[in-house]
């Protein structure tokens, strides 16, 4: 019964999604304000309804309803409690539930928000955002329904993929999701600036904080992502340059682009064609993303696809592509360029580089991805692209970006005199190349290590020079420190928030460094008491356990790990499903600041005599999380409403 | 080899990986670092993009094993490189050679970034030099000119 | 004619999008076999029943060789009865069935081989020297040599009876050459 109440309310929120996007556009093109707010009524019509179906689906779960198939496919009656919740969007059907459920909810935030506000604009955001919402309706009517009904009902459910066994699986595809509809308002605000011809500042200020939010999500999917990667997967890494995991990135990328490209036209009125484009790609990458994971078009760990959906989002992606180019040309004459800049040097110049940067960086991950087909497709020939082309590659323009990072913020707008470049740039300078010596001093050889962080040191000396500067000068006026410090952060919190969050890419970029700089790996096969040693530290094998678990057989093995002092036992495992074909390593770490112990549990004997295992120590692995922290905080900081208007 | 290869590898050596190898009584003694090494150039066959190296399946341990093994009798890396190729095709590297058409995926992104920035400067070019009109420089008196001194400040 | 450029934009997105398409028309984990066409990698395994299995010692009859594993369900499973019903069927005409068993236990293997009636040579290969010297990457994969020795046909996947036979007969009725 369950069942046909779910695939119900489906269908009427599809059609009341159809609805509301038509009656919004003719609502627009008519100016009759009637229409446009039954839309929003079949707006909130649609949200009521798409809750209403997630809940009832998380029923089905919380109850075991095996008589729902997706809910027999994903849990069994073993599942523990809250991955039961979980398991909901662990699979493609729950995964198109959870992102129209966002989609509706952002439709709700954007109504309340600008239908005061924005009376042009407005009504076709709203009539885009439905459109949009009715896609992923029609997908989960037709091609992925999660209310599909299981016959004969069976008495016990097949179970979630253990690899989603874990607390990354609550907020890893939660972020993320937000971060990919989240992009959806900025980019229907760009469909509604086209349509109106209103393409000059007002839906780039409506969209600013939506952008940043999204961006924030995406940030924290993304580095959830690689915690989850790291500590799951058991290979020891966090990015592998899966192509579904460049199918997040390439839109964090281009996404990054234009929350810097969107400074320049509030400050100089230029380049509103080129950030109507951004976000255009941004929006489009998004749907890339989710026909890449769907379609199985390209293989990858991360895909959960069957049938015709791939089909489906590819027709959704060229309608969404060829009609916003499309309008981008029809509109072409009104972006005539007011463009004036005054000089190379500049704070301008900075910033389209860090664009020019970005975009590139976003092309060769995107050509690397879709590269194999192209030469199976130009010539017949199957090749593989993956982690070493992609870090090759991106190496030298992720550096560079770094190095802006250093720049930009500082360097004055308009036009950078001698005197400002001194000003600012000759101690971050000085301290950098400092900083290259003190590492060559330390023994480090690597030519990229020392640059990297050479350039970190830089561009943290920047941070700090202006930090300490403006401080300075408000306790100049008579402000005591503290409450100097408070008051510019939260004054200036766009500003700061932004250098918060360049912080935290330092932090990040020196954990990158050190993980595939320094880190060290072996891999070796211990009998009972044997130790094996690397970078200092020794394991003793000591012997393996067996334990059943609710909807698993798990075999632990003990390994003591010492380094002069002794570090405890570290339990790597090996868990067996009786779904899946081949067991799940199960990773026993030790975190640390410097380095971290990695044990992954290989092949071993039956009675224990014997196992190999892969032993990693990482180093810096740990500021990556840390970097990623503080990226978010300032991504925080930097969406606070603004207290004063600084110029 | 790439000289980023070389760097790390370098570097490895140098801050000195003390790798104990407790089992194959090998002919030659291999490192763990070749061998993982070359192992992070091939692509584990069995999962989805991730390298023999990294990969904790049991099909990548056997690969593993095997690359020891012929490191061992005196194979180099180049050499048992080419042995999975001959068996498994281009395919299994996980970096494209770069010859004929693979050279279009290493080049295509420096042309992109060339590109870009030959645009970039040439748009800079001419909105830099676009003809202004003639701006008179208006009075400013002492009282305005303190305000604008302490806002600067601020700003910067 | 200046203002036609910019429609430009939007055609761009075309061959992407064609290039998208195209991808469905291929599978990612169809990888051709560049070993088709030369000579069977030799080798050297021990049956379940202990007798050597040595694949030059066939040589000028056809062999099929099988890769297979008891934990590859279903296709395994599948397969196997086929491979059987085609052993007793071509035997007496100079056509050798063999399987390779990858990456089980030896209780596993044993247990598939008993379960399923298999009267073929049946060896295990337990480091993976054979698997890896035949580009298997993935159960069930099976590869038909011809009488001098060389592979003709990599199949992937369950073999069917139709896949089996054509094959077979096409490779039986060349000549040897001697």
């Amino acid at each position: 019964m369950s069942a046909d109440l779910g695939y119900g309310m489906t269908l009427v929120a599809l059609a009341l999604a159809v609805y509301g996007g038509i009656a919004a556009g003719v609502g627009a093109r008519s100016g009759r304000l009637a229409l446009v707010e039954s839309a929003q009524h079949a707006a909130v019509g649609v949200f009521v309804l798409v809750t209403s179906c997630f809940a009832l689906l998380t029923y089905a779960f919380l109850t075991f309803d095996f008589s729902i198939r997706y809910v027999a496919t994903n849990t069994n009656l073993g599942t523990p409690f809250y991955y039961r919740i979980t398991a909901v969007w662990g699979a493609l059907e729950g995964s198109i539930i959870l992102w129209s459920w966002m989609l509706a909810l952002y439709t709700i935030i954007l109504i309340v928000r600008h239908r005061e506000g924005a009376r042009e604009l407005y009504p076709w955001a709203l009539a885009t955002m439905l459109g949009i919402l009715a896609f992923f309706l029609l997908v989960m009517t037709v091609a992925a329904p999660p209310f599909q009904r299981q016959v004969p009902v069976p008495p016990d459910g097949r179970g979630l993929n253990p690899l989603l066994e874990d607390t990354g699986m609550i907020t890893h595809p939660v972020a993320l999701y937000l971060g990919f509809t989240g992009f959806t308002v900025p980019f229907a605000f760009a469909m509604a600036a086209l349509i109106t011809g209103r393409i000059g500042d007002t839906w780039l200020v409506l969209t600013r904080r939506w952008t940043i939010v999204a961006w924030y999500f995406l940030s924290l999917g993304l580095l959830i992502g690689g915690w989850w990667s790291y500590h799951v997967l058991g290979w020891g890494g966090y990015w592998a340059w899966d192509p579904v995991e460049n199918a997040a990135f390439m839109p964090w990328l281009t996404g990054t682009a234009f929350l810097h490209s969107v400074m320049i036209q509030e400050r100089r009125r230029m380049l509103r064609l080129w950030n109507i484009s951004l976000v255009i790609l941004t929006f489009g990458l998004t749907l890339f993303g989710t026909f890449l994971t769907r379609s199985g078009v390209i293989a990858s760990v991360h895909a959960f696809t069957q049938g015709s959906i791939g089909i489906l989002f590819l027709g959704f992606l060229a309608l969404v592509l060829l009609t916003a180019l499309g309008l981008v040309a029809w509109r072409w004459d009104a972006f005539r360029s007011e463009g004036e800049l005054d000089s190379v040097v500049s704070r301008e110049s900075a910033f389209l580089l860090n664009n020019v940067l970005l975009v590139a960086a976003a092309f060769t991950v995107f050509f690397g991805t879709v590269f194999p087909l192209l030469s199976e497709a130009v010539r017949g020939e199957k090749v593989s692209v993956g982690a070493p082309f992609f870090n090759q590659v991106n190496v030298p323009l992720f550096l560079s970006l770094v190095f802006l990072m250093g720049v930009g913020p500082l360097i004055a707008w308009r036009r950078a005199s001698v005197d400002n470049l001194k000003r600012n740039f000759l101690w971050p300078i000085a301290l950098g190349i400092v900083a290259a010596a003190v590492a060559f001093a330390l023994g480090v050889r690597s030519f990229l290590a020392s640059l990297t962080f050479a350039t970190t040191v830089f561009v943290a000396a920047t941070i700090a020079v202006d930090f300490i500067r403006a401080t300075r000068a408000r306790l100049r006026v008579g402000e005591s420190l503290f409450p100097a410090m408070g008051g510019l952060l939260l004054r200036h919190n766009r500003r700061y928030g932004g250098f918060v969050v360049h912080l935290g890419i330092l932090i990040i970029a020196l954990g990158v460094m050190g993980s595939h700089a320094w880190s060290v790996q072996t891999e070796t096969t211990l009998h009972r008491g044997e130790t094996a040693e690397l970078a200092g530290y020794r394991f003793r094998f000591d012997g393996l356990t067996a334990v059943e678990e609710s909807n698993h057989f798990k075999v632990i093995g003990a390994f003591t790990v010492s380094n002069g002092r002794p570090l405890g036992v570290l339990r790597p495992a090996k868990k067996f499903y009786p779904q899946e074909q081949a067991p799940i390593a199960y990773v026993d770490y030790r975190l640390g600041l410097r380095e971290d112990l990695y044990l992954v549990l290989g092949d071993f004997a039956r009675d224990g005599s014997q196992a190999t295992i892969k032993l990693q120590v990482n180093r810096l692995v740990s500021w990556i999380w840390i970097g990623g922290v503080v990226l978010t905080l300032g991504a925080l900081l930097a969406i606070l409403p603004e207290r004063h208007k600084s110029a | 080899m790439s000289r980023l290869v070389v760097a790390w590898l370098a570097t490895l050596m140098l801050l000195g990986a003390t790798v104990h190898f407790a089992t194959a009584q090998s002919s030659k003694a291999v490192s763990e670092t070749t061998v993982h090494d070359v192992a992070a150039q091939l692509r584990c066959v069995v999962c989805q993009n991730l390298s023999v190296a990294d990969s904790p399946s049991e099909m990548a341990s056997q690969m593993r094993a095997i690359i020891r093994e012929r490191l061992a009798a005196g194979e180099s890396p180049a050499d048992v490189q080419r042995y999975f190729v001959d068996r498994y095709g281009e395919w299994i590297l996980l970096s494209p050679p770069r010859r004929g058409f693979n050279l279009l995926v290493w080049l295509l992104p420096l042309v992109a970034v060339v590109v870009g920035l030959a645009v970039t400067a040439a748009l800079v070019w001419r909105w830099s030099h676009r003809p202004r009109a003639a701006r008179a420089m208006p009075v400013v008196d002492p009282a305005m000119s303190e305000r604008i001194r302490r806002e600067l400040e601020r700003e910067s | 004619m200046k203002r036609l450029w910019r429609w430009l934009i939007p055609l761009a997105a075309v061959p992407v999008l064609a290039l998208l398409a195209y991808g469905f028309r291929v599978s990612p984990r169809d990888i051709p076999s560049p070993l088709v066409g030369r000579p069977a990698p030799a080798f050297t395994l021990a049956t379940l029943g202990g007798a050597p299995l040595d694949l030059a010692a066939y040589r000028g009859k056809v062999v099929v060789v099988n890769f297979w594993a008891s934990w590859c369900y279903p296709a395994c499973y599948e397969e196997a009865p086929v491979l059987e019903r085609n052993w007793r069927g071509y035997r007496d005409r100079g056509v050798v069935v063999m399987g390779v068993g990858i990456q089980d236990k030896r209780e596993a293997a044993e247990k598939f081989v008993g379960d399923l009636g298999l009267t073929f040579p049946v060896a295990q290969d337990l480091k993976g020297t054979v698997s890896v010297d035949y580009g298997v990457y993935g159960v069930p994969e099976t590869f038909f040599v011809d009488r001098q020795g060389r592979i003709r046909l990599k199949h992937v996947g369950a073999v069917t009876d139709e896949v089996f036979q054509t094959t077979v007969d096409r490779l039986l009725a060349e000549a040897p050459a001697q």
